[in-house]
């Protein structure tokens, strides 16, 4: 099987799927802590247009879980406030 | 930057049927842009085309979906367009602006094809555009809504159809409109327990609807098949119910479900809970019309009153060039979409004067047109947003997901403050000025402040695009 | 009690009613649409010290600056967002850090703070290196204008002050003397009023034909772009030095010169273009494209942050730039306060000290001294030439 780098851990996944679909399948509803509150979020829309999902993929800060293709060996961290907290 | 004859912005079920029309029936060189990963749209969504052992291929998930013999056929067609080098699908292709340019169109681009670290700008020119930009889920907030594993039904359904997950192991379904039936089927066939499907609206509502109801047996059809389904993994569907609240810490662990009364409030003491680790609501949808609205072509409330594209007999705009299909025109569905983008095709033909499409294609196309978009009023009708949808937010709900602009500082507004539109929400308290510019909270700050959706929103940016990929546009248009 | 209808609910009309309520004027603001949803909420909230060269203008900013300070105080500072963030203009050349050098000594003799940077990225570590030299103006603040303009309307309210929204002023009610003595609405009703005060902003001179005293007010095209949030990156309003020169200028061509600036909620806003274009709403790629590059020039880490919005407005400009405040004398009871250009939030409080002056007496055409540069007799002769120019 695939697999991709969550937080440092393998997350197994299909060809084809997202890295939002690959997280929910793996059992990880969330990745990200909002702003204001520190809330997790994970996948709200699915397709795109809520932003919920954002998330670090090799470092590029607010990617959309939703609509990356997961790839092999891809880094995807998970994302504090504005993802840019640590530039 | 590329030209082209015809821009086509949508590869859903709108978009393609446009393209096989063009391709069939003119010499007409095309350009199909989508942002998804390949042509479908949410209709016909597939997993993103990928090699090796492992992948996920489109059969193995085509339990899921329906009409695949006419998404066949168009794809068949757009591929023969390929081969001839008449047509070219890019996806991964977001317009983020749509202008008018000389005698024609210039759509602006953010190419994501390369991946997230290489996000670049493209332009592509067009004598005629075709918006077919689909619709979005309309959410509304209920305490608890912000909770991981709460969804819209139709991010339940993309997760499934491209990815082949479900994304709970027992899920609640809940809102309004026959589209929660197919998720629910979905999630079912693929191993979920559904713990119900709760309809706020009732079946009566439907008595009024018996002629849009006599002139498609097909729906009637489709409607069956998922009940037959749900009632094989004994799914119970429920109506005049709503779920009013999710709870957890850090997911969702339980929803609470209440009975609406004859006006539509949830009945005190009606209330029960429900172990879950996954939810799904929706409300019907959206029409995406952030390129639409941005050029200024004229629009029309549909039967609940949301804007929507207005369009002539063959899905002409007010703007010449610019014609429009599928859901932008009014929310009807995947075969409404199909008739709207066989006539846009052939319309574009004929104005271009290159080509015809058959008499009784079109007239064809305009009896299905007329004939579904009934049916899909008539949905409209009989699925209304209840009138207690808000009766139990709390004042620390949120509402707006990305600015966590609370329901008490909405009311605030509201209340003390005399906002009376959700331009003026926004505007005081930056509900809907975040990541998502308000597509997820902007239709409940409308509800809220006048009870009704409101104007469509201008948005002259639709998508998030790199400074970078911009300030190297400007550089380029210098040399 | 002196009774008072302003016309617009914009910042400057807002400002005017709590002005005039303070000294017990009877007040009623009116407008078609709800509270600063006009140009007022299409701007940025600079209230700028920094932009502008010795005059009458520089004047008002200055007694402006100081009003808001005072309003600040009065609704609370973190209310309405005001901010003593402090400007800082940068040079992109040795030659534009020559003129931005002699600018600045002009302004310091007109009472500026202005102080020369030998280092910029000491103020602004996240600046392109290779910035020649700047100027910072610890004068320059920053308000939220829409969340300004509500409370100050709040408090005018508050006060005993009326706000009929949706109310259109369509017409004048003129006494056979000629002086104005209410407003007619489209519906007809009719408000009375001892003095009407123009604060309509880029529809000022469309209300001024209405009350028989035209002034040419005209739309100049701005867009403004809106980052995704991030963490507080650019401490100052920074802009770069060509924005002195465009905002005399009245070239008809596009303008582009960067301002950028962090917002409350971590945006960065990144503006404005200036184009006269009539009420062209259309978007302009060209413009938001220049915008993006000029801002990635001056601070590089933006090329990878996303634009998230572009919104535009229609800044309400006289043809010599000036705003037009002070009495009518071809319609007495007439006062205007309108054609701020892109200054209008930053002008608006000492606006209406000077509108409250001359509805309660302190001040007269006569006695205007430096403020006489902006009263409406300016304009003598001049209506219809500037409106066929436009
Ligand atoms: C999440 C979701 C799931 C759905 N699932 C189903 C279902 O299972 N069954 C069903 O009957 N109906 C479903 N629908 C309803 C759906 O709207 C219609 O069935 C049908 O797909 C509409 O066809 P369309 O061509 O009008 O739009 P869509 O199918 O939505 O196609 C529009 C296309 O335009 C693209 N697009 C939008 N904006 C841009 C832009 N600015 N630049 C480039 N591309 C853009 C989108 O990526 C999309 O591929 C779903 C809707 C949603 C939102
Ligand atoms: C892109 C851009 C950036 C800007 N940046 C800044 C900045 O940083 N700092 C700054 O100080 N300024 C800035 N400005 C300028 C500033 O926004 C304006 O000068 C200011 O908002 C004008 O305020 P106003 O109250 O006069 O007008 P408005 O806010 O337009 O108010 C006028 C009101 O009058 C009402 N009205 C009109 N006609 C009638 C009628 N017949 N009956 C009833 N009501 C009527 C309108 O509905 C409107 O609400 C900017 C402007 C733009 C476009
Ligand atoms: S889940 Fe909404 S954008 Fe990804």
């Amino acid at each position: 099987m695939s697999t991709f780098t969550f937080d440092g851990g393998p997350v197994p996944f299909r060809p084809g799927q997202t890295v939002g679909a690959a997280l929910v399948a793996a059992g990880r509803p969330a990745w990200r802590t909002t702003r204001v509150s520190g809330s997790p979020r994970g996948i709200f829309c699915g397709i795109g247009i809520c932003f919920d999902c954002l998330v670090t993929v090799d470092g590029e800060p607010n990617q959309r879980a939703c609509l990356v293709r997961a790839e092999p060996g891809q880094t995807v961290t998970t994302q504090e406030g504005t993802g840019h907290e640590h530039d | 930057m590329s030209t082209t004859d015809v821009l086509l912005i949508g590869a859903g079920p709108a978009g393609l049927a446009c393209a096989a029309t063009i391709l069939a029936h003119s010499d007409l060189s095309v350009v199909v842009l989508d942002a998804g990963h390949g042509p479908g749209g949410q209709y016909w969504r597939q997993p993103a085309p990928a090699a090796g052992p492992n992948a996920l291929v489109p059969g193995e998930l085509a339990d899921l979906h329906h009409d695949q013999t006419t998404f066949a056929e168009l794809l068949q067609e757009v591929q023969r367009g390929r081969a001839e080098g008449r047509l070219e699908l890019r996806s991964e292709q977001h317009v983020w602006s749509l202008v008018p340019v000389g005698d024609g169109y210039a759509a602006h681009t953010v190419d994501r094809a390369g991946g997230p670290s290489r996000t670049a700008g493209s332009t592509t020119r067009a004598r005629a555009v075709l918006v077919a930009t689909g619709a979005y889920d309309r959410a509304l907030p209920f305490p608890g809504w912000d909770l991981p594993g709460v969804m819209t039904v139709g991010g339940l359904q993309a997760l499934l159809k491209a990815g082949g997950v479900a994304a709970g192991r027992r899920v609640a379904i809940g809102g309004t409109g026959p589209f929660l039936l197919p998720v629910a089927a979905g999630l079912a066939r693929r191993g979920s327990t559904v713990v119900g499907v709760y309809e706020a609206n009732r079946p009566t509502l439907w008595l009024r609807e018996a002629r849009a109801v006599a002139r498609n047996p097909a729906k009637l059809g489709e409607g069956a098949g998922y009940a037959g389904t749900l009632i094989r993994h004994r799914v119970p569907v429920r109506t005049g119910r709503m779920i009013v609240a999710a709870h957890g810490t850090d997911r969702v662990e339980a929803v609470t479900v209440a009975r609406l009364d004859r006006a539509g409030r949830p009945v005190v003491g009606s209330e029960h809970r429900l172990a879950v680790d996954a939810v799904g609501v929706g409300w019907g949808f959206t029409p995406q019309l952030d390129l639409a609205v941005t050029l200024g072509v004229d629009r029309r409330p549909d039967v609940a009153g949301t804007e929507v594209v207005a369009v002539d007999d063959l899905q002409r705009t007010s703007r010449p060039g610019v014609y429009a299909a599928g859901e932008v025109c009014g929310v009807g569905g995947a075969a409404l979409a199909v008739a709207e983008g066989t006539l846009a095709g052939a319309a574009i033909v004929a104005d271009l004067g290159r080509g015809a499409a058959p008499e009784s294609l079109v007239r064809q196309g305009r009896r299905s047109v007329d004939r579904l978009r009934g049916f899909a009023d008539a949905i409209l009708r009989a699925h209304p947003v209840p009138a207690g949808w808000a009766d139990r937010l709390e004042p620390q709900t949120v509402v707006c997901r990305c600015e966590e602009v609370s329901y008490a500082a909405v009311r605030a507004a509201i209340d003390e403050r005399g906002a009376g539109d959700a331009r003026q929400v926004k505007q005081l308290t930056r509900t809907g000025m975040g990541w998502c510019q308000g597509r997820v909270c902007g239709y409940a700050a409308g509800l809220l402040t006048c009870g009704a959706p409101g104007p469509a929103v201008e948005r002259l940016v639709s998508a998030p695009v790199p400074l970078g990929a911009l300030a190297d546009a400007a550089a380029g248009s210098d040399d | 009690m002196t009774r008072a209808v302003i016309v617009g609910a914009g910042i400057v009309g807002a400002a005017c009613a709590e002005a005039l309520t303070r000294h017990g004027v009877d007040v009623v603001v009116v407008d078609r649409n709800p509270v600063g949803s006009g140009t007022t909420s299409r701007g940025e909230g600079n209230i700028l010290v920094s932009d502008k060269g010795p005059g009458a203008e520089l004047a008002l900013a200055q007694l402006s600056r100081r009003a808001w300070l005072e309003v600040g105080d009065l609704l609370g500072r973190e209310r309405i967002e005001l901010e003593e963030k402090g400007g800082v203009v940068v040079a992109r050349t040795g030659a534009g850090l020559d003129s931005l050098h002699a600018f600045a000594e002009g302004q310091r003799a007109a009472g500026v703070t202005a102080l020369d940077v030998a280092d910029p990225l000491a103020l602004e570590p996240h600046l392109a290196p290779d910035i020649p030299g700047a100027v910072h103006y610890p004068e320059d603040m920053q308000v939220q204008p829409v969340l300004a303009a509500a409370e100050l309307l709040a408090a005018a309210v508050d006060r005993g002050a009326t706000f009929r929204g949706g109310l259109d002023a369509h017409a004048a009610v003129t006494d056979s003397d000629g002086s104005v003595s209410g407003i007619r609405a489209a519906s007809g009703e009719v408000l009375e009023a001892d003095v009407v005060i123009n604060a309509a902003g880029t529809w000022g001179g469309e209300v001024s034909e209405r009350l028989g005293a035209p002034v040419p007010v005209l739309p100049r095209r701005g867009f403004i772009l809106v980052t995704e949030p991030l963490p507080p990156l650019v401490r100052h309003k920074v802009y770069s030095a060509d924005y002195v020169d465009n905002v005399g200028s009245s070239d008809a061509g596009l303008e582009t010169s960067c301002v950028v600036e962090g917002t409350r909620r971590g945006t960065i806003l990144i503006g404005a273009s200036r184009e006269r274009v009539g009420f062209d709403t259309s978007l302009s790629v060209t413009v938001v494209e220049t915008l993006a590059r000029q801002a990635v020039t001056i601070f590089p880490f933006l090329a990878r942050v996303n634009l998230l919005r572009v919104y535009r407005g229609f800044r309400p400009y006289c043809p010599d730039h000036l705003p037009v405040i002070g009495p009518d004398p071809r319609a007495p009871g007439v006062i205007h306060a309108c054609g701020h250009e892109g200054a209008g939030i930053g002008l608006a409080a000492g606006t209406a000290r000077l509108v409250s002056d001359y509805v309660t007496g302190g001040l007269t055409a006569t006695t205007a001294g430096e403020w006489a540069a902006l009263l409406p007799d300016r304009f003598a002769g001049l209506n219809k030439e500037a409106r066929q120019q436009a």
